[in-house]
């Protein structure tokens, strides 16, 4: 969080416009939803279906080290496009409008150990409606890590750059137990919770179908190339997991995207809701692969305002809401993934260490802001 | 074991092979329409019948389990990305050498399917089908005498009947604006020069609708005849009068195409379907507020219309989203997001 408030000189009526104005964008958007579109996301779906196929296919002769580089790589990249242009998108309702029941938020299942059902509420639900809001957005350091100056240290954050990057290795297991709460219903009482056993259940049921497919089953096929398929496979997810914690963290973490303390939201109107989720995300600028890759989460910012709009409209959204930044005189806070990836990571071991309660600003300035 | 005990531990150790997905999602990528496979149907050719009607041929995937004549067809078709479903009486007969199956199909003004069907649908394009169904049917039994009275695009189930069996005193009266305006009028003639058909036309932008008590006169010996009547619910209505009225109710089968037209209005009578319950709302309040103030248990999210945690089968109805204006209308497999939609006019929410 920044010295001052940098919304601080919006009036009210401003904050009320600047909804508006977004509300029509997002209006227009909607009405200019089409056949195109519909063809877009098919057309990725059937994409990434067949590099998986034939993915796999070249990994049952993966005993030859070529072999096991392509079918490493191209598994790699369809994981990853499973789980962010498809998979994030379509569980966040992005395609539910095509009434089509196999592209839907409510029958979608991904390549991921989290079921989507916990993760939508976990996600859509918790993170979208109280982005980086302390104590009710857990994707705040995902309950292990320290990522403001406002939260209390404890020695435990001394350790945050190593669990943070465990946590990136294993990321999807990450999110199936933060998902979970795993933290908070671990306790004696919350284990024997039936609510909390059941989706444990259910995670510990996706767990073993991922992990019998990817390590067992796979690498059965693969005969002679048990061996090669299973670090093929094993690599595929590391990489995957690598990627996704690395353009998630651009998101929300690095310096310059703002905070809000928990009274803040008290009361807050569609302005004030937008105008957080403009201050409190981040995007990634790169060329159209680099937001394809990323499942259009480099356009952070716009995801955050209309989550579900569908994500091949992100970028022509993002050069309105850009004009908007500037109109109103506030920070888009955006850059190359390694400056990013870079400045998330600095804030990580920063505050690994205790810092001195800031003077200048307090969240409740924050507040005031956004309360008003 | 059996051979299906091995065919199922098959597929269960395929799905293994491809979960999360299933392996029919891999299978739909090369063949869409091979037996097992969920019913679609492809688009061969679309060839026009009058300014506003047009014959669809279709190739039924492997699961198609055949239709009796004058039965109608659901489709799913995607009418700019959207999937719209639409039923539609089947014209092919029932032994078409190619097992293709038509339908024909009347652009209606504003419908969205038919309009598309009719003018923008192109050969290769996969639709969604069910099976057939319908009780507009010829009996086993062949009737001595027949009678078909049908107007506008209802001839299309009769049509249906015409082509697949042959009756030897068949008599026909169809009602449309203008000569130009009857689908089909080159095959009914042709029909009629073989003399396998009597035929009379009406056109009712010169003769005026037609007044159910000509029948006498077109059509002597009607009350005699086994009749199948289709067309608008005026025509519908005066016949099954008029046939109870001489006691030969028995011998009339019609059918309606559209039942129910939705009205679109500003709030309502809500049902919540699953419980039972029955409330008014307005049409300004959230539909999730609506049923939990009624004590329904409804699914909830972030209710501001952003995490799709609260969508619920829509049944019957309108709704009114309250961010943009548009109305939903109930159709089968249609969601709706409970805290951004409210009532516009009756509707049923299954909760």
């Amino acid at each position: 969080m920044t010295a001052t408030d940098p919304t601080a000189h919006l009036t009210a009526e401003q904050i009320e416009e600047l909804g508006r104005e977004l509300d029509a964008i997002r209006d227009e958007v909607i009405a200019g939803r089409g056949e195109k579109d519909a063809a877009y996301i098919r057309k990725v779906i059937s994409a990434q279906r067949k590099l998986e196929l034939v993915s796999r296919g070249v990994l049952l002769f993966s005993i030859f080290p070529p072999a096991w580089l392509i079918g490493t790589a191209g598994l790699s990249v369809a994981k990853i496009m499973d789980n962010m242009e498809i998979g994030h998108n379509i569980l966040h309702g992005q395609w539910d409008w095509m009434r089509d029941p196999k592209i839907h938020s409510t029958t979608w299942e991904w390549d991921h150990v989290s079921p989507s059902d916990q993760w939508k509420h976990s996600h859509n639900e918790l993170h979208h409606t109280y982005t980086n809001v302390i104590g009710k957005d857990n994707d705040l350091g995902y309950g292990i890590m320290r990522v403001d100056e406002d939260q209390k240290w404890h020695p435990f954050h001394l350790g945050q750059p190593l669990w943070n990057f465990l946590n990136a290795c294993f990321f999807e297991y990450g999110i199936a137990a933060y998902d979970l709460e795993l933290g908070k219903n671990l306790h004696k009482r919350r284990r024997k919770n039936p609510e909390f056993r059941a989706r444990a259940r259910a995670v510990g049921r996706k767990i073993r179908k991922q992990v019998l497919k990817d390590y067992v089953i796979h690498p059965l096929l693969s005969g002679p190339s048990f061996l090669p398929t299973l670090g093929a496979t094993f690599t595929a997810n590391l990489v995957r997991n690598l990627w996704t914690h690395s353009v998630i963290m651009c998101g929300h973490f690095p310096e310059g995207v703002q905070v809000f303390e928990r009274r803040s939201i008290e009361g807050e109107t569609r302005g004030q809701w937008y105008l957080r989720q403009m201050m409190g995300s981040a995007n990634i600028s790169g060329n159209k692969a680099m937001h394809f890759m990323t499942g259009n989460l480099s356009h952070q910012i716009e995801h955050h305002l209309f989550p579900d709009l569908p994500s091949n409209r992100y970028a022509e959204v993002a050069v309105k809401v850009r004009a908007l930044f500037k109109k109103y005189e506030l920070e888009y806070v955006t850059g190359p993934l390694p400056k990013q990836v870079f400045s998330a990571w600095h804030k990580v071991f920063r505050l690994s260490l205790p810092n001195k309660k800031p003077k200048v600003k307090t969240p409740d300035s924050v507040r005031e802001l956004v309360a008003a | 074991m059996t051979s299906t005990a091995l065919r199922g531990r098959a597929w269960k150790l395929l799905e293994m092979v491809t979960t999360p997905l299933l392996p029919s999602d891999y299978l739909d990528l090369v063949s869409p329409l091979r037996a097992g496979a969920d019913l679609r149907g492809r688009i061969e050719s679309v060839h026009p019948e009058t300014d506003d009607a047009a014959t669809i041929v279709i190739r039924p995937g492997r699961g198609w389990r055949g239709h009796t004549a004058g039965q109608y067809l659901r489709i799913g078709v995607d009418v700019d990305g959207v999937r719209l479903w639409r039923a539609y009486s089947i014209t092919s007969p029932t032994n078409r050498q190619d097992g293709r199956v038509t339908i024909t199909v009347k652009a209606i003004p504003d419908g969205k399917v038919s309009n598309h069907l009719v003018r923008r649908a192109t050969p290769g394009t996969l639709i969604q089908l069910d099976q057939p169904t319908g009780d507009f049917v010829l009996p086993r039994a062949k009737p001595a005498k027949v009678l078909y009275l049908t107007a506008g695009s209802g001839i299309t189930p009769v049509m249906g009947m015409l082509r697949d069996t042959e009756f030897d005193d068949v008599v026909m009266i169809h009602c449309a604006p203008r000569p130009q305006d009857v689908i089909f009028r080159n095959e009914l003639h042709d029909l009629v020069a073989d003399k396998k058909l009597r035929l009379t036309e009406v056109h009712t932008d010169r003769d005026g609708t037609l007044d159910i008590a000509r029948l006498d006169e077109l059509v002597p010996d009607w009350a005699e005849r086994e009749t199948w009547a289709c067309g608008p619910a005026g025509l519908l209505d005066a016949a099954e009068e008029h046939w109870t009225e001489h006691g030969v109710q028995e011998r009339l089968h019609t059918e309606r195409f559209r039942p129910g037209i939705v009205v679109a209005g500003d709030g309502g009578e809500v049902t919540f379907s699953s419980t039972g319950r029955t409330v008014d709302a307005d049409g300004a309040t959230p539909l999730l507020d609506i049923g939990e103030e009624a004590g329904v248990l409804m699914p909830s999210g972030c209710r501001m219309g952003i995490c799709f945690g609260c969508v619920t089968p829509l049944k019957a109805g309108a709704v009114r989203d309250l961010r943009t204006g548009e109305i939903t209308e109930a159709e089968p497999g249609v969601l709706i997001q409970t805290c951004v939609s409210a009532a516009a006019g009756p509707c049923d929410i299954e909760r």
